[in-house]
C-alpha cells in the first residue's frame, strides 16, 4: 500500500474525513449537527452510513418516481426486501443487489459474499430462501482477466448457494467490452415465508436486548461500503483486496436454520441482517425505523480478534451475522437456541427511548450520535444531468460487413452473449428445495412449484446494458418488458419487481443523464405492467479510468401462474406450425449484429408500451390454456437466433419465411432476420391451437414450420440456411472459449 | 415404514429426502421424520436416508466430520441389525468415511460442480433398495457434485465388483467426476447400507422430469412384505 491506511491512523487529524470518503462539506455539516467534532469512532460511523453506498445520497430523490404500491404488495421499499402476497397466507419475498466492486478486487470471495448477502436480506425478513438468480456483466471473453474474472464469479456464486442449499435457478450473463475492468455481479434472492411471520426491522420496546448472533467478528471488510463500494475502481485496487469481505457458508446455512426456529418460537421481535456498515448501519436503522434510541456496547461483541479497537467492531463487514431485539424474558430461549445450531451469540445492547446511538466500551461511553443524523442526516444531492451529443463506447469489428446471413446467423449464436451458458448453470445446484420446475436456462424464466399456495411462481432477471446505452429511456422500458415476457412464456403474470440500478460516477453529468432517463423509463414500465417495485439497490460509480460501465439497470421480476404442469417447454416437434406473435418491429439499432459490425450508436426506435403489453397477455393466456408447446420472446439476435436455440434445444429444424413481417413493417430484409426490439413472441405447437391467437387484436402471423434439420429463414432476398447441428455447436463455443487456458491462471 | 433423515449443521437435502419418503410411502407426514445428529435414540424407524448437504461446510473432507455425530453411532448400530440405510451424496461420503461402505470419494476430475440430469444404470447388487428395479435398467437420476469421483484401490474393488456391491454405474458417456470402474452408488457386503452420488429424492415429482427415484425409497417396504417389482 503507498499511502497510509485511514483506518490505523489519521483520526483527529482535519483531512481523515476525506480519506474515510466524506467532503468537506458533510464533514462541517456533521460538526454542526453534532455541535462538535466527531471522535474516531463517530467518523467512521458516519463515513459509512454517509456513503453512496448507505445513503443514496446521488439517486434517492429519483428513486422516489418508482411506483411502489399494489393490492398484492406486503413489504416494500425501505424494508430488508420486498414481498408480495402469493395467497394462502404466504408470501413470496424477494430482492436484488450488487457487488461488483468486491467482485472486481478478488472475483470469489466477491461473487460468494454477494450471494450470501442477498440471502440474509431474505432470511431477516423471517423468509426462507428457496431461490437465487444472478445478473452477471464481464468484458469480452478474450482476455485473460475476463478468464479470471468469470472463473473466480462463477465459482464463488456456487459455492455459496450449493453450501447453502439454495438453489440457483437462472440469470444471464452478457460480455461487453466496458465491464472490462468493472464487471456486475448482481445476485437476486427469493424466499418464502408465511405472511404473519414475517418480521420489521425496526427496533421497539424500550428495555428490549440487543443480540448479535452468527459469525465471530473481526477485521475482514472494514470500510467496504465506503472505500470500494462508493469510489470509481482504479489501478491500484488490488492493495483494497483487505476490505473484501469472506464467505462462510455453513456458518450462514446455521444461521438461516437457526433464524427459522426463533421465528417459529415467536422469539424474536425484530430481526436484521449485519451488511454494509456492519453493527452502525444494522442497529442505526432498526433504531431509526422503530423511532427509538440503542446502546451498543462492543465490549460484549464475540470477537474473533481480541485487540479491535471501537471503531472496527463498529464497521467490521464479518459475514453471517444477524442482529434481533428480543424481549428480556425471552433472552435465554434465543441464547440456547444459537448453541442448538452452534452459532456465537451474545446481548450487545439495549433498545432505548432516547433517540441516540450510544456505543460503550464495557460500560463506557466511547461514541454518541443521534439517530436522526446519522441515519437521515446525509445530504441528498440533485444530480446535473446532460446529454451527451454523441455515442461516448467504442465500437469494435468482429463480423465483416459482407458476411452473408447463414455466417452471420451462426456469428450471433456463437456471440458471448448470446452463447449457452449452460457450463456456467451447471455449476450451480438448480434442484435443491426440491421446487425447480424449470432449471437454469431450459426456459426464458425459471419455474418453481410453491405447493404452499396451490401455484406456482416464475422469476426472471434482465437487463440489456447495451441498448440502455443507446437510450437510457427505452432500454430500461425493454428491460423491463423484456422480464414480463419472459414470464409470460411460461404463462406467468408479475407480481412484483425489484431492481439493481448499475451506473458509473453520477457526478459526471452523462452518467447522471443516464440514471434520470433510466428510473424514468423503469417507472414508465412498471406502472404500465401494473407491477410495483417493492425493492432494489443502487450501485453507482462503476467506472475505472478507461471510461464508465454501460448503464446497466438490471430488472427482477416474479410472477405467479396457476399451473405449472401447463408451463410450455422449449421442445418443439416436427411438424409444429410456428407463429410470430406481437408488435414486433425489429431495428438493427442496438442489437448484437450491430455491435458485432462494430456500428453502435446512439438511439433506440420508440416503441409503445401498450400494444407489447396486450401480446404479453395474449401469450401468457394462450400457454396457460396448455395449447402450446413452445413459446420464447425474441430477444437478443432477432428473430433468426430465437428459431435457433429452439431448433437446437430440440435438435430439430424448421423452414420459416419472414414475408409477412416484411410486408407489415418498414423493415429491411437484414432487420428481419436480425433486428431486435420489444414485443415479438416465437410460439409453436398445432396450427389449430395458434391460430385461436388470431384476431385479437394483437399481430400474429404463421411463419412457417418445424421440419428437417437444418434452420432455413427466408427474408425477402435473404436466406438463412444452416444445420441444426451446426448451429449448435456455435452456441455451445463459449465454455472453450472461456476456460481454454484455466490451467495456467496464477491469479 | 418409518424413515429417519439425519440432520446435521450444514445438510442441505434433508427436507427434499423426507419428501422423497412421505411420496414413496402414498403421502403422509408420519412416514418420515428428520433426526437431530444428536440423537441417539433410533427406536420406530424402519429405515434411515444420510442426506446430502455439506454437513459441517464439508470441512476438512467431505463427511469427514460428521462420521463423528452420536446419530452416525447409532446409524452403525441400526446398519449392523440389518436395518436399511441409504446415503445420498454427502450421505455416501459420511458412510465411507464410516467405514459402513467401501471406498472413498474424491474431488471431481475436473473439480468443479457440477449438476446435471444423467443416466444410471442399475447393478447386480443384493440389495433391499433395488427391489424395484431390475439388473441392467436404466434410469434418470440428477447429480450434483463436486467430490463424487468413486475411488477403491485395486484390491478393494475387485472384491466390490466380485461380491456384486455395484448398485449403479453412470451410463456410457454419462460419468461426471472420473469415478473408477463407472461406479455411481454400492452397497455394503449385507446389501441393507446403500450409498450414490446421485439424487433419487429430486426425481419423485413429475414436474421435475423423472421419477425413476421413487423405486428405491419403496424398495425396502416392498422387499419387507415379500414383494418384488
Amino acid at each position: 500500500m503507498s499511502e497510509p491506511s485511514p483506518h490505523r491512523e489519521g483520526f483527529g487529524v482535519k483531512s481523515a474525513h476525506r480519506a474515510l470518503g466524506l467532503t468537506d462539506h458533510e464533514f462541517e455539516l456533521i460538526c454542526e449537527k453534532m455541535g462538535r467534532e466527531p471522535n474516531g469512532v463517530e467518523l467512521a460511523m458516519f463515513s459509512l452510513l454517509w456513503s453512496e453506498h448507505c445513503a443514496y445520497k446521488h439517486s434517492k430523490k429519483l428513486l422516489g418516481k418508482l411506483p411502489t404500491e399494489g393490492p398484492r404488495v406486503v413489504m416494500g421499499p425501505g424494508e430488508n426486501a420486498g414481498a408480495v402476497d402469493i395467497g394462502n397466507g404466504y408470501s413470496i419475498a424477494f430482492k436484488v443487489e450488487s457487488h461488483n466492486h468486491p467482485s472486481a478486487v478478488e472475483p470469489f470471495q466477491g461473487a460468494a459474499t454477494g450471494v450470501g448477502g442477498i440471502l440474509r436480506d431474505v432470511i431477516a425478513l423471517g423468509a426462507r430462501p428457496i431461490a437465487l438468480l444472478d445478473s452477471l456483466r464481464f468484458g469480452e471473453p478474450d482476455t485473460e482477466r475476463t478468464h479470471y474474472l468469470v472463473d473466480g464469479v462463477v465459482r464463488g456464486i456456487g459455492h455459496y448457494g450449493n453450501s447453502m442449499g439454495i438453489p440457483t435457478v437462472g440469470g444471464e450473463i452478457y460480455f461487453e467490452p466496458p465491464y472490462e475492468q468493472n464487471p456486475l455481479v448482481n445476485a437476486m434472492c427469493v424466499g418464502i415465508a408465511r405472511t404473519d411471520e414475517m418480521v420489521r426491522a425496526a427496533a421497539a420496546g424500550t428495555g428490549n436486548k440487543v443480540v448479535l448472533f452468527g459469525s465471530l467478528t473481526g477485521r475482514d471488510g472494514i470500510g467496504g461500503a465506503s472505500v470500494l463500494a462508493s469510489a470509481e475502481l482504479d489501478e491500484g485496487d488490488d492493495a483494497k483486496r483487505p476490505t473484501v469481505q469472506i464467505g462462510d457458508p455453513f456458518e450462514e446455512a446455521k444461521l438461516l436454520e437457526c433464524c427459522q426456529e426463533l421465528l417459529a418460537g415467536d422469539l424474536l421481535v425484530s430481526l436484521q441482517d449485519l451488511g454494509a456498515a456492519g453493527l452502525t448501519s444494522s442497529a442505526g436503522e432498526m433504531a431509526s425505523a422503530g423511532n427509538t434510541g440503542i446502546d451498543i456496547d462492543v465490549g460484549l461483541v464475540p470477537l474473533r480478534e481480541a485487540d479491535m479497537e471501537p471503531f472496527e467492531i463498529m464497521v467490521s463487514e464479518s459475514q453471517e451475522r444477524m442482529l434481533a431485539v428480543v424481549e428480556p424474558s425471552k433472552v435465554d430461549q434465543v441464547l440456547a437456541l444459537c448453541t442448538k445450531w452452534q452459532t456465537a451469540s451474545a446481548v450487545i445492547g439495549e433498545v432505548t427511548d432516547s433517540g441516540t446511538f450510544r456505543i460503550l466500551k464495557n460500560g463506557e461511553t466511547v461514541g454518541e450520535i443521534e439517530i436522526d443524523d446519522l441515519v437521515d442526516g446525509c445530504p441528498l444531492y440533485d444530480l446535473e444531468p446532460e446529454e451527451p451529443t454523441d455515442w461516448t463506447y467504442q465500437n469494435r469489428v468482429s463480423i465483416e460487413s459482407d458476411a452473408g446471413p447463414s455466417d452471420i446467423a451462426l456469428a450471433l449464436l456463437a456471440s458471448p452473449s448470446v452463447a449457452s451458458k449452460r457450463w456456467a448453470f451447471e455449476q450451480y445446484d438448480s434442484i435443491v428445495g426440491s421446487r425447480t420446475v424449470h432449471r437454469a436456462g431450459v426456459a426464458d424464466a425459471s419455474v418453481l412449484d410453491i405447493p404452499e399456495s396451490n401455484r406456482a411462481i416464475a422469476v426472471a432477471i434482465d437487463g440489456n446494458g447495451r441498448r440502455v446505452a443507446c437510450d437510457p429511456f427505452q432500454g430500461t422500458i425493454e428491460a423491463t418488458l423484456e422480464c414480463a415476457a419472459n414470464l409470460a412464456v411460461v404463462g406467468a403474470e408479475p407480481l412484483g419487481v425489484t431492481n439493481c440500478l448499475n451506473f458509473g460516477n453520477p457526478e459526471k453529468p452523462g452518467v447522471a443523464w443516464q440514471l434520470g432517463r433510466a428510473i424514468d423509463g423503469l417507472a414508465e414500465a412498471c406502472r404500465a405492467l401494473e407491477a410495483p417495485v417493492v425493492g432494489g439497490n443502487v450501485s453507482l460509480y462503476n467506472e475505472t479510468p478507461q471510461g464508465p460501465i454501460y448503464p446497466t439497470p438490471v430488472v427482477g421480476m416474479v410472477g405467479e401462474l396457476p399451473d405449472p404442469a401447463k408451463v410450455a417447454g422449449e421442445n418443439w416437434r416436427e411438424g409444429d406450425s410456428i407463429a410470430l406473435v406481437g408488435p414486433f418491429d425489429p431495428s438493427l439499432a442496438g442489437s448484437e449484429l450491430e455491435k458485432q459490425l462494430g456500428q453502435l450508436g446512439k438511439g433506440l426506435p420508440v416503441r409503445e408500451i401498450t400494444p407489447v403489453k396486450q401480446a404479453i397477455e395474449l401469450v401468457r393466456e394462450a400457454v396457460r390454456s396448455g395449447g402450446i408447446r413452445t413459446a420464447t420472446d425474441v430477444s437478443d439476435g432477432g428473430v433468426t437466433t430465437a428459431l435457433a436455440e429452439l431448433a437446437i434445444a430440440s435438435g430439430t429444424g424448421c423452414e420459416t419465411n419472414l414475408a409477412p413481417v416484411l410486408a407489415r413493417r418498414e423493415c429491411s430484409d437484414e432487420d428481419a432476420l436480425f433486428g431486435e426490439g420489444p414485443g415479438g413472441f416465437i410460439l409453436a405447437g398445432e396450427k389449430s391451437e395458434l391460430e385461436k391467437l388470431g384476431g385479437q387484436g394483437v399481430d400474429f402471423e404463421l411463419i412457417g414450420e418445424v421440419t428437417g434439420n437444418e434452420i432455413i429463414t427466408n427474408a425477402g432476398s435473404l436466406k438463412v440456411e444452416v444445420l441444426v447441428e451446426e448451429a449448435e455447436a456455435a452456441f455451445d463455443s463459449l465454455e472453450d472459449r472461456i476456460e481454454s487456458d484455466q490451467a495456467g491462471l496464477t491469479h | 415404514m418409518t424413515w429417519g433423515v439425519l440432520q446435521f449443521p450444514g445438510s442441505c437435502d434433508e427436507r427434499d429426502a423426507l419428501n422423497a419418503c412421505q411420496i414413496a410411502g402414498g403421502g403422509g407426514p408420519d412416514q418420515a421424520r428428520l433426526v437431530w445428529h444428536e440423537e441417539t435414540d433410533l427406536s420406530g424407524l424402519d429405515g434411515i436416508v444420510v442426506p446430502g448437504g455439506f454437513s459441517y461446510g464439508d470441512y476438512l473432507r467431505a463427511g469427514a466430520i460428521a462420521r463423528f455425530s452420536p446419530a452416525m453411532t447409532a446409524v452403525a448400530d441400526f446398519a449392523a441389525a440389518g436395518g436399511p440405510v441409504l446415503g445420498i451424496c454427502n450421505g455416501f461420503q459420511v458412510l465411507c468415511e464410516s467405514g459402513l461402505l467401501p471406498g472413498a470419494l474424491l474431488t471431481n476430475e475436473r473439480t468443479r460442480f457440477i449438476c446435471r440430469q444423467g443416466d444410471l444404470v442399475v447393478g447386480e447388487a443384493d440389495s433391499p433398495f433395488l427391489t424395484g428395479l431390475e439388473a441392467d435398467q436404466t434410469i434418470s437420476i440428477p447429480f450434483k457434485h463436486q467430490s463424487g469421483r468413486f475411488f477403491a484401490p485395486p484390491e478393494l474393488l475387485d472384491r466390490i465388483e466380485s461380491n456384486n456391491q455395484v448398485a449403479f454405474r453412470y451410463a456410457p458417456g454419462h460419468n461426471p467426476n472420473g469415478s473408477v470402474n463407472d461406479i455411481a452408488g454400492v452397497t455394503n457386503e449385507a446389501g441393507n447400507v446403500l450409498g450414490l452420488m446421485p439424487h433419487p429424492e429430486h426425481a419423485v415429482e413429475a414436474f421435475s422430469g423423472s421419477t425413476d427415484g421413487l423405486a428405491i425409497f419403496q424398495g425396502p417396504a416392498l422387499t419387507a412384505t415379500g414383494g418384488a417389482a
